[in-house]
């Protein structure tokens, strides 16, 4: 089992820039190195695994010690003497509970866990509606509805509490009747306990407060589902005064009874949560709660949160959210003068178990050490991040077309929830997780590991798949810079400037508008692009703007998806901006890589057949020293052919330029490829592979404006040929032919 | 759903020659029968020793419940593929394969 694993706060440093590293180990010691990953991939029918020491500062032995992740979010406010002096009071929400029955869960609270005082009003363990009074002195009382809410149905809730009499009453109101299925109730009772409300605890929404340890709130029963717009009054409210609450009202006509309305549609990309009555308790919420969801008023006028704040006023609120772990830091690296560019790791090792921490170190901005940039697509490596679909899905061994091959890590996770989903993962509600962040260890981002999506042989997917193309590189002597997805982003245009040639990775599926701008700025100024993969440039994300770290997708309208986003919610929450596929913004791959995806399948990969356009003068530099008729790629250690996983083809519909030449074309897939959902404007037999023609991949040329050109190959599995046969063969071949023409100022 | 026909067993020794890759297209209904199973209960493989040795267990379909380890241990990819279709067919059929 792991007995250690870390992270690091960043995911990119250049010389001169501190890195720190987070770590988790359950034995008493552990070593620390520096090592450059070349290739990661395990295979003893590959070149084997490849990670060169490097010396380092933090190089050395260090003391383990168990760091925990506390996942589930929720909303803090700090605590306020309003709050202390608190007698009677009112408090109120819509919520939209999405796993009532599963547990106590807490909506609002104020709460101090070790005297047990104050209030919590929250779901009882059978979903009813629960207000819970603690004097601070063990004495606790619970006053319950007793009736189960319905999941993912709005209720009006509130409580009120009379100080003067200890007088109760709790309100849970469906929004929508079901005959034979009341689930509404009133109820009056009066209380013995009276709520002891200077307990100094701070205000949690979604959660009530358990202790704060190394300066950092811990939080427990934590709620699933949404809450929208609730209310704290200092006196008892009737009932019609709640429902003006409930309704938009007028700020300037709220009472001060009203101690605090957070009104969620406010500031919906930060994480504040802000309260608009004049008291101004503003909060902070913690683990990314997802917002821009719609509320209780949201009634399909309106799709885009930004149009319409008001009936965006909820935030759904997961007992599995996470961003950041918040470890403690272990160890630091100051990048040295004298490291290149590459992807490194920081190698933590107990006798029986390791953990590789990767980061890339990019050259200093503006100093290329070479005419070649590869992009480590951290995008993507996050939206994968501890994905839990070989478990949770029942459709993986379908698409894998074999059992399932899981490993320890696979396993670990399983049993970890803690450690957070991915972007193709459910919350333990069931929906969606659209948030994904770096900040927490990220095992499936890491050298060995294998995965089920990797098809047959070395079983490779995303980071470890792409060290094929690092140790190609290094094979071939060839001198390269990394930067990642983020300084893409971050830096935009400029981060491309210095570099004549971009090699993408195996699998660059993610990409903010940043990203695609400034790739595209890059093409149009002469730029040679190299796609080393397949489904490139698929789904739009959104980086936070103030949070580092954490990506934002919303499985909109269609695309391959494990889950989809609710109707009205297709706009990210962290910029506005339309979320989904970017073929359904104008923006088809093709457009970018003159080839997009179109079919996918996990078992075995295929080849390549050279197509009439390969003996085109214009490309005949791509076929130098190859066959007319030979086979490209039918050897490899990705499924065992280079053509194969996730494919494109190239289609002048959907933007292709009209002077690309499809030079190769692979064929003869399985059955367990599908044509890609977002093709099929109604279902018919026939999508699979050997029967649709949809199922391939298109090696593609075409040159740009200043003398620039794009060679995409259209498939994951590619890279997994590289090294075959002591690197000679015409996988290696055609990519020594294409960098060396790529990488020569020569326009084309 | 697919239910087994008795003339189905003809495609026991087309799965038995090769269990992952090409397949005609009775082989895949029944592949897709079997593979499509619910999560509760089904058979996936932990690797033991890399490229070496994969461990059988059984996903419960329960969120973050472990893996049922069902102590039948495969020296290769394919013998556990092998191993997973005599007991679904078992389980669908009735009948048990001989080896």
């Amino acid at each position: 089992m792991k007995n250690i694993v870390g992270y690091s706060d960043k995911i990119s440093v250049c010389p001169g820039e501190t890195i720190h590293f987070m770590v988790s180990c359950e034995v008493s010691h552990y070593k620390a190195t520096l090592v450059r990953i070349i290739h990661g991939d395990t295979n003893p029918d590959g070149p084997g695994f490849k990670a060169e020491p490097v010396k380092s500062e933090f190089e050395g032995s260090y003391r383990g010690r168990k760091q925990v992740i506390r996942s589930g979010s929720c909303a803090i406010v700090p605590n306020h003497q309003t709050f202390e002096k608190l007698g009677s009071f009112s408090v109120q929400a819509m919520v939209w509970p999405t796993t009532p029955g599963q547990g106590r869960q807490s909506m609002l609270s104020r709460w101090d866990s070790k005297s047990n005082a104050g209030f919590i009003l929250g779901l009882d363990d059978k979903g009813g509606l629960l207000l819970t009074l603690g004097d601070g002195t063990g004495a606790l009382e619970h006053v319950a509805t007793g009736r189960a809410m319905l999941a993912r149905e709005w209720y009006f809730v509130a409580a009120t509490y009379d100080a003067t009499g200890g007088d109760v009453c709790l309100y849970q109101e469906p929004l929508k009747v079901h005959a034979k299925m009341d689930t509404s109730a009133e109820l009056q009772q009066t209380a013995k306990v009276k709520p002891r409300h200077d307990n100094g605890a701070p205000l949690i929404i979604a959660a009530h407060y358990a202790q704060t340890r190394n300066g950092r709130t811990e939080t427990s029963g934590h709620y699933n589902g949404k809450i929208d717009r609730p209310v704290l009054a200092n006196r008892v409210l009737s009932r019609v005064e709640m429902e003006r609450l409930r309704a938009s009202v007028s700020l300037s006509s709220l009472g001060s009874e009203i101690v605090a309305l957070w009104d969620f549609s406010k500031e919906i990309s930060s994480d504040r949560i802000i309260d608009v009555s004049p008291n101004h308790h503003h909060g902070e919420t913690v683990n990314l709660p997802t917002r821009a969801v719609t509320g209780w008023n949201w009634n399909g006028e309106e799709m885009c949160w930004r149009h319409k704040p008001e009936h965006y006023g909820a935030i759904h609120f997961h007992d599995d959210d996470l961003y950041d772990a918040g470890w403690e830091a272990d160890f630091a690296l100051t990048v040295p003068e004298e490291l290149k560019s590459g992807v490194y790791a920081a190698h933590i090792e107990t006798d029986d178990d390791e953990d590789f921490i990767p980061f890339v170190i990019k050259p200093r901005p503006g100093k290329a050490n070479s005419k070649l940039v590869f992009l480590v697509p951290t995008a993507s490596y996050m939206a994968y991040a501890n994905e839990h679909t070989g478990v949770d899905g029942p459709l993986a061994e379908l698409v894998a077309g074999r059992v399932l091959p899981l490993q320890p890590t696979d396993v670990f996770l399983n049993e970890h929830r803690e450690y957070g989903g991915s972007c193709y993962d459910s919350h333990s509600d069931g929906s969606g997780v659209c948030y994904s962040s770096r900040l927490r260890p990220i095992l499936t981002m890491r050298p060995k590991y294998q995965s089920w999506l990797g098809g047959m042989g070395s079983s490779l997917w995303q980071f470890n798949a792409d060290t094929h193309i690092i140790d190609w590189l290094e094979q071939k002597q060839v001198d390269y810079d990394c930067i990642t997805d983020e300084d893409l982003h971050y830096q935009g245009y400029s981060a491309l400037v210095p570099y004549r040639v971009i090699m993408t990775s195996t699998h660059p599926e993610y990409w903010s508008k940043q990203m695609w701008d400034s790739l595209d700025a890059f093409k149009r100024q002469g730029g040679r692009l190299i796609y080393m993969g397949g489904n490139g440039w698929y789904w739009r994300i959104a980086y936070h703007p103030t949070k580092p770290g954490v990506i934002e997708v919303r499985r909109a309208e269609g695309g391959i998806r494990n889950w989809a986003a609710e109707p009205g919610e297709y706009y990210h929450s962290f910029t506005g901006e339309y979320g989904g596929l970017w073929r359904r913004q104008g923006l088809a791959p093709q457009k970018m890589a003159g080839v997009g995806f179109s079919a996918q399948g996990f078992d075995i990969s295929s080849y390549f057949r050279r197509r009439p356009d390969s003996f085109n003068p214009r490309c005949s530099f791509i076929f130098d020293g190859i066959g007319k008729d030979e086979l490209i790629g039918d050897f490899g250690l990705i499924g065992g052919g280079a053509a194969g996983l996730e494919i494109d083809r190239a289609d002048f519909l959907l933007g292709t330029p009209p002077n690309a030449l499809v030079v190769a074309s692979s064929e003869n897939h399985t059955p367990v490829y599908m044509v890609v959902p977002e093709e099929l404007l109604a279902n018919a037999p026939g999508m699979c592979g050997g029967e649709s023609d949809l199922v391939r991949a298109d090696m593609t040329f075409y040159e740009t404006p200043e003398g620039g050109a794009v060679f995409s190959t259209g498939s994951i599995a590619w890279s997994g040929s590289l090294s075959h046969n002591n690197y000679e063969n015409n996988v290696s071949r055609i990519m020594s032919n294409v960098l060396k023409r790529f990488l020569d100022d020569k326009p084309f | 759903m697919y239910k087994i026909k008795p003339e189905d067993k003809a495609f026991v020794e087309e799965f038995k020659k090769c269990p992952i890759g090409h397949h005609s297209p009775g082989l895949q209904r029944i592949l897709n029968l079997f593979r499509g199973e619910a999560t509760a209960g089904k058979y996936v493989l932990v690797c033991t020793t890399p490229h070496k040795q994969w461990a059988l267990g059984v996903l419960s379909g329960i969120r973050g419940e472990p893996i049922r380890m069902t102590g039948e241990v495969f020296e290769s990819l394919i013998d556990a593929e092998w191993y997973v279709f005599q007991r679904r067919w078992a389980k669908y059929t009735g009948e048990e394969l001989t080896k």
